[in-house]
């Protein structure tokens, strides 16, 4: 219908919020859980409101028991419920990693598939903001490494809302990274669209001499590069991963199989690191396309430096360049 | 008198006034005389047989137990011999190569009869992997349980088809399920229950102290039933906790109650008693059966390495079937027939599982790959076809067998 207007611009967080929101309203199995997610909204503020209008049954403001957090949320999902727990800050998921390894991860297949938990578990991540200790980590590798669950980041606001509607629609548990760095980053988002598939990648940008692949807070940055590439004349392809496990690795062959290069850019360390299974995965599939190895750029094998050393642990433009530059060298 | 426990004893309202539970001020006497061979500081535990078979009264618990009928005890009875039979007969076929591994419940019959016994068709169940006598309780096939044990899957019954769930090898994760599923039950506004079991050794885990925590605050219709046999492995509950488990409950601001584990009387009244409390919207309760693993930790365990002989023979005194017996033939509620049919009846069932164990196929290689998510995975996917193409490369060789 012409002059409908289905789009808003918003901010990331706000879009996560408004999915949250339509979740609860058309699904009543759906919770949301976490550690100040009532009435302060979260500490990013992405639960704003919810527990106003939902109330405290349904947006439950928990004791500060990460593992406790996602246990009961187990325990709520073999009741039936789908609930949405949030941890608040990467560094803190460990307490809650037996949870979501030993048991979240598992207990579908224990059961011979007799029990499904439909688990999402929010988890704002990434550096850039300048924060202390344990509140800028990249941790999704420690989960994609575990056969059960699934993990996604959205890199802008239309993706946060429509992944998380579908994130909270699977079956399967999810562990939905959040760009933080991009929560007040606004794109349109169009609440009456019909997304694509949830673990596709999509090529952002078109481009014919390198192909930068990233996911989640890397993925604006890759735009920038390719913009700064191409002032010099270099046509570098973005595709936009918005999945990690699975990986859409037969988008990514088809990218490379056009540009022959990849370099693939996430915060979190390189060393074990998702950029190298891609690299492991693409150069067995693209053994005879590629003109230069797959490389990587990342964070270093350190911890998480003081805020005022980030800029020089996490990828920015120049790092990223520099690697194309490598990349096209060969 | 003897001296109480170094916990804080200030009365709780919680609490109420019931022998034995946490912070009540307890009178010493009638019940402490029943606790056992242990130092003579335990505190008093609730007991309703004594390891003579002599019915004692409770003010407190004997109402649960006051509809019992002889036919009921009988039950009681035949359910742990039962038990105790498909136990032995599942230790048989671990050494017999049958099975991988075996943990056995030896001696922990009453705990899990009386309890199990207490529970509604609509209460929910999260067990260790000890809870072959609850699972007994909730029909769940026995020869169910020994696949894990056998290697052939990982669970595997329902958890829906009986309420009871799977059973779950790291120590004390399940009571933060339990805590959860309870908290859908109030969700729900249903008036089902839900009992958590774990052991002496779990309750130093973190995961307990959240449940309770997530319990105590939600007022969660669970109940905590600590099954304290006294051993985790080879370390003895002084190295869990320097007070009595049950008096554990007091700081999260709910009841605590020792029971004589090994008396299946007891257990069931006190469960009742729980689940009650659970159903009323009065929130959790910690119930600790003060029993005595008598095996080992499992079939991988040598027992001889950390524990005296003499210990277990105490415990022995106190068995839970031999003391059910000594009453049923002392209140005549049971005669020769009953237990011969019921000594027949147990050797058809060792039969019985021993012919399924051995009758229980491997499962198909490609099980590997099916149910590891429920809307599927993409990797899964390629993977499980790498490993068909594998496969069938050895059937090219064989020249096509």
């Amino acid at each position: 219908m012409a002059g409908t207007v289905t789009s808003k611009n918003m901010a990331l967080a706000k879009a996560v919020n408004e999915s949250l929101r339509r979740a609860l309203e058309t699904d009543p199995k759906v919770l949301v859980m976490g550690e100040d997610v009532g009435k302060l909204g979260g500490v990013f503020r992405v639960t704003d409101g919810l527990q106003k209008d939902f109330g405290e049954s349904r947006v439950i403001d928990t004791p500060l028991a990460e593992s406790g957090i996602v246990g009961t949320a187990i325990g709520l999902a073999l009741r039936g419920y789908r609930p949405v727990v949030e941890i608040q800050f990467d560094g803190f998921v460990f307490p809650a990693y037996d949870q979501i390894v030993t048991q979240l991860a598992k207990m579908h297949a224990r059961s011979l598939g007799k029990v499904k938990l439909p688990v999402v578990v929010r988890i704002p991540y990434g550096g850039g903001i300048g924060a202390v200790e344990h509140h800028s980590e990249s941790p999704e590798s420690l989960f994609a490494h575990v056969a059960g669950l699934k993990i996604v980041s959205p890199s802008n606001a239309s993706d946060a809302y429509w992944m998380m509607q579908q994130a909270i629609q699977s079956d399967d548990p999810v562990i939905f990274f959040e760009p933080k760095r991009r929560y007040w980053d606004k794109s349109e988002v169009d609440t009456e669209a019909i997304p694509g598939p949830l673990h596709t990648a999509r090529v952002v940008r078109d481009g014919t001499d390198l192909t930068l692949a990233a996911y989640g807070p890397m993925v604006k940055l890759c735009q920038e590069v390719a913009d700064a590439a191409a002032e010099e004349g270099r046509s570098l392809e973005v595709l936009d991963l918005r999945s990690v496990s699975p990986i859409d690795f037969d988008s990514i062959q088809a990218s490379v199989e056009r540009t022959r290069r990849l370099v693939v850019v996430h915060e979190a360390p390189v060393f074990f690191g998702s950029g190298a299974e891609i690299a492991a995965r693409i150069t067995e599939r693209c053994f005879y396309h590629l003109e230069a190895p797959v490389l990587r750029v990342g964070g270093y094998h350190a911890p998480y430096p003081p805020a005022r050393l980030e800029e020089s642990y996490l990828p920015d433009l120049d790092r990223v360049l520099d690697a194309v530059d490598r990349s096209l060298a060969y | 008198m003897t001296v109480e426990s170094t916990a804080a004893r200030t009365p709780r309202r919680s609490a109420g006034n019931k022998a034995g539970t946490t912070g009540t001020k307890r009178t010493t006497s009638t019940t402490k005389k029943a606790t056992g061979a242990r130092k003579s500081a335990e505190p008093a535990l609730v007991q309703l047989l004594t390891p003579e078979g002599k019915r004692v009264k409770n003010a407190e618990f004997d109402k649960y137990v006051a509809d019992i009928t002889a036919e009921d005890l009988r039950g009681l009875y035949r359910d742990m011999v039962l038990t105790r039979r498909f136990d032995a007969e599942a230790t048989s076929l671990q050494r017999q190569g049958e099975l991988g591994l075996w943990a056995s419940l030896l001696g922990q019959e009453a705990a899990q009869i009386g309890s199990g016994r207490a529970l509604r068709d609509d209460d929910y169940v999260f067990p260790t992997y000890r809870e072959h006598g609850v699972a007994w309780c909730r029909g769940v096939d026995p020869t169910n349980l020994l696949g894990m044990f056998r290697g052939v899957n990982n669970g595997g019954w329902d958890p829906n088809g009986n309420n009871f769930h799977l059973y779950t090898i790291v120590i004390g994760s399940q009571t933060l399920h339990a805590t959860g599923y309870a908290m859908g039950i109030t969700k729900d506004g249903a008036d089902s229950a839900v009992i958590a079991y774990f052991g002496d050794g779990a309750s130093s885990q973190g995961d307990v102290a959240e449940a309770f925590t997530f319990s105590a605050v939600y007022n969660a219709p669970v109940v905590f039933f600590c099954q304290n046999n006294q051993w985790a492995i080879s370390e003895p509950t002084e190295k869990q906790s320097r007070v009595p488990l049950y008096q554990r409950a007091q700081g999260f601001g709910f009841p605590g109650v020792r029971v004589d584990g090994n008396d299946v009387l007891a257990n069931l009244a006190v469960t009742k008693w729980a689940l009650e409390r659970a159903r009323a919207g009065e929130g959790p309760t910690l119930v600790e059966a003060f029993t005595y693993r008598m095996g080992a930790h499992t079939t991988s365990d040598d027992p001889t390495r950390y524990r005296h002989d003499d210990e277990r023979a105490a415990w022995e005194a106190k068995d839970p079937i031999l003391r059910l017996r000594r009453h049923l033939e002392s209140a005549h509620h049971a005669d020769e027939g009953f237990f011969a049919d019921l000594e027949a009846e147990s050797e058809a069932l060792g039969r019985r599982v021993r012919e399924a164990v051995r009758a229980m196929p491997d499962p198909d290689h490609f099980a590997i790959f099916e149910n590891v998510y429920a809307d599927g995975h993409a990797l899964v996917d390629e993977e499980r076809a790498q490993f068909a193409a594998y496969q069938a490369s050895f059937a090219d060789e064989d020249g096509g067998k």
